[in-house]
């Protein structure tokens, strides 16, 4: 059992808070950097597809998880980012200038989007942004010059300045840089004024408001920087696939970022990447499965949205934190063994907060 | 001429639209939980009918009472089993639950073998039947679809004025807890108020069968259905059956007038439009929050 003695402020907002998180968090990264030589290709690859997703996550968490804002149109900035992407690099821009431009695409998309979230809130938010991906995914079908229509575009491999990052390791360490790039820079947000000031939004509007936060400007900066990180992960999704065509950026993939950053844990950063791992690894253990399944099931197209629906509906009844909660509760009940008791995490009884006037 | 059919086939279209969102805002004005899955249900209710009709080979009007009922009580079962246990917590969760029940159901209706993943045609007795009025042509598709909506709000207009039942209803979703008070059994009463929306979405399913085909991704329509709800007001029944007609008539409007691609997004931009001028609705509740 580990006590942490705080004799100094500093103490509260260091990103490691002791030894251990020195030591994991180091382990992981060294694990990370001899992943390529570590497993085989393919795997790989899904490590990269869940780094990339982790990226995307981090965006979607700042805005659902830390905000309080929900957005059922994400996939829209991903595919903003995916094709600036596709369209710079084809023109011959450097991948660092295109990345960045990709981002502030998106973050200006974002923004335009964060206005209505001025107005609206819970529910009506929800629709406006779902609106609004259907309407981006039409215009990446119909603005044919730009983005080739639904006949899609290819992508060339990133060009570093003259260094061509055409192996699938060199993309990986490519991802692996940016993410954890990402993860500092939320982490470093959300230990600043500016990320305090969205968690205050998140847990009270009008607390937050009679601190002396500015809605407007926090919901809409958060709307932004989201995107902004849904267009950096946008943007390597497509050079991974090197083929992007409208129909990958539809509400289903929409919905698949939410599921994600429920099942692995809302308002917390390791949810993000928690998420994007169950995302990834699912549809393998569903694929590796079907051989043990009766045929009418097993052949089933839905199976996978049984899977994922069933999966959701449990995180939402038994598990509200997701999977990150659940590694909560374990590593409690192995830190404090064997005190640990069954009610230490019961939820809390809440009463619905009704938006409406009464 | 071609604008008045076009209006018709808009107005025909827009009451799909317009049942699914009432079983929207049935829901959201007893629980205030907004549930993804109406579409779904409603997927589930034309499935029904085409099981009975097809499979068991009863005739159209057992079909239709047969689905209806068993929507309306796997309505109130879903809302006992997944529903219940979560209410009070945020209004996310629920989404994602209901997100999550869209997608089981989705799911389960193509592990069904040979029927859940092939396209189908409810044999409905009014089929490819139309009138000339002058130079309008009326499919009986169309009319029976207009006609039952008007019954049905009729008929949903009664129940909340003058039952018992209804106006309990009422209570309810206006204060949860007076009516509590005034002994109204309040719990029991979301039960119901889940299996009129799911006998609604069944209607709507089995009077959209005809029109389109029964498969098991036809629940997506219930996409489009916010948009009408919320055009409408939120919280607002009859809101609801106008916003759905308003979406119908600008859809089908500038499927025609409008370049290619506006058809499909046309129901987005307007309430895009609408949540930017009159964020409640046209018939929503004037809503502030409180501290």
């Amino acid at each position: 059992m580990r006590f942490i003695f705080k004799t100094d402020y500093a103490q509260d907002i260091r990103l490691a808070k002791h030894g251990g998180h020195v030591f994991w968090y180091s382990l992981l990264v060294l694990c990370l950097l001899a992943a390529p030589w570590l497993i085989d290709e393919y795997w790989l690859a899904q490590l990269t597809f869940v780094l990339i997703y982790g990226i995307v996550g981090l965006g979607l968490m700042l805005l659902a998880g830390f905000t309080g804002l929900f957005s059922i149109g994400h996939a829209a900035f991903l595919g903003v980012g995916a094709y600036t992407q596709a369209v710079l690099t084809n023109m011959g821009i450097p991948f660092p200038i295109a990345l960045a431009m990709s981002a502030l695409l998106s973050a200006a998309v974002g923004l335009v989007v964060g206005l209505p979230a001025l107005r609206v809130k819970g529910i009506y938010l929800g629709i406006a942004t779902l609106s609004f991906g259907f309407i981006v995914e039409e215009v990446f079908a119909r603005w044919e010059k730009v983005t080739g229509g639904n006949a899609g575009i290819h992508i060339k491999a990133p060009d570093l300045f003259g260094f061509k990052v055409d192996t699938a390791d060199g993309f990986y360490f490519l991802c692996l840089v940016l993410a954890v790039l990402a993860t500092l820079a939320i982490l470093n947000l959300l230990r600043s004024p500016t990320g305090r000031a969205f968690v205050a939004i998140r847990d009270s509007e009008i607390s937050a408001q009679s601190m002396g936060i500015q809605l407007a400007y926090y919901k809409t900066l958060s709307f932004a920087l989201s995107a902004a990180l849904a267009g950096i992960g946008g943007a390597l999704y497509a050079h991974k696939l090197q083929f992007i065509s409208p129909d990958q950026f539809n509400i289903i993939q929409s919905i698949d970022l939410l599921l994600m950053i429920v099942v692995g844990g809302l308002g917390s950063v390791h949810g993000a990447f928690l998420g994007a791992i169950f995302l990834i690894v699912m549809p393998q253990l569903i694929s590796l499965s079907k051989d043990f399944l009766p045929e009418a099931i097993g052949q089933a197209p839905g199976l996978q949205s049984v899977v994922y629906g069933s999966v959701l509906i449990a995180f939402v009844l038994f598990e509200p934190m997701g999977l990150y909660g659940r590694w909560l509760k374990v590593r409690t009940y192995l830190q404090i063994f064997p005190f640990y008791r069954r009610g230490m995490f019961k939820r809390q009884k809440s009463f619905q907060k009704s938006d409406r006037l009464k | 001429m071609q604008f008045l059919q076009l209006v018709i086939s808009g107005i025909s279209q827009g009451c799909i639209y317009g049942l699914i969102a009432l079983g929207f805002v049935l829901i959201y004005k007893a629980t205030e939980t907004v549930s993804f899955a109406q579409g779904e249900l409603m997927m589930l209710g034309a499935f029904c009918g085409l099981g009975v009709m097809t499979f068991l080979e009863y005739p159209f009007w057992v079909a239709v009472l047969a689905s209806i009922a068993a929507m309306a009580l796997f309505g109130i079962l879903l809302e006992r089993a997944v529903i219940r246990p979560i209410l009070g917590q945020p209004a996310f969760s629920i989404v994602m639950l209901t997100i999550g029940i869209g997608y089981v159901l989705r799911g389960l209706v193509t592990t069904i073998p040979g029927i859940g993943t092939e396209t189908h045609t409810l044999p409905v007795p009014y089929k490819d039947m139309a009138f000339n009025l002058g130079a309008l042509t009326l499919n009986a598709e169309q009319l029976v679809v207009i006609g039952t909506t008007a019954v049905l709000c009729a008929a949903l207009f009664a129940l909340f004025k003058y039952s018992k039942l209804g106006i309990a209803m009422q209570a309810s979703s206006q204060n949860q807890l007076a009516a509590y008070y005034m002994g109204i059994p309040v719990k029991p009463l979301n039960g119901l108020v889940w299996g009129l929306a799911s006998a609604v979405a069944a209607v709507a399913g089995l009077l959209l069968a005809p029109i389109t085909f029964v498969h098991a991704n036809m629940g997506f329509i219930g996409l489009k259905a916010f948009p009408a709800a919320v055009v409408g007001g939120f919280g607002s029944l009859p809101g609801a059956i106008v916003g759905g007609l308003i979406i119908g008539v600008v859809e089908s409007l500038s499927g025609f007038y409008l370049p290619d691609g506006f058809k499909d997004t046309a129901a987005y931009i307007v309430v895009l439009v609408m949540l930017m001028v009159q964020p409640n609705g046209l018939f929503g509740e004037r809503l502030r929050k409180k501290v």
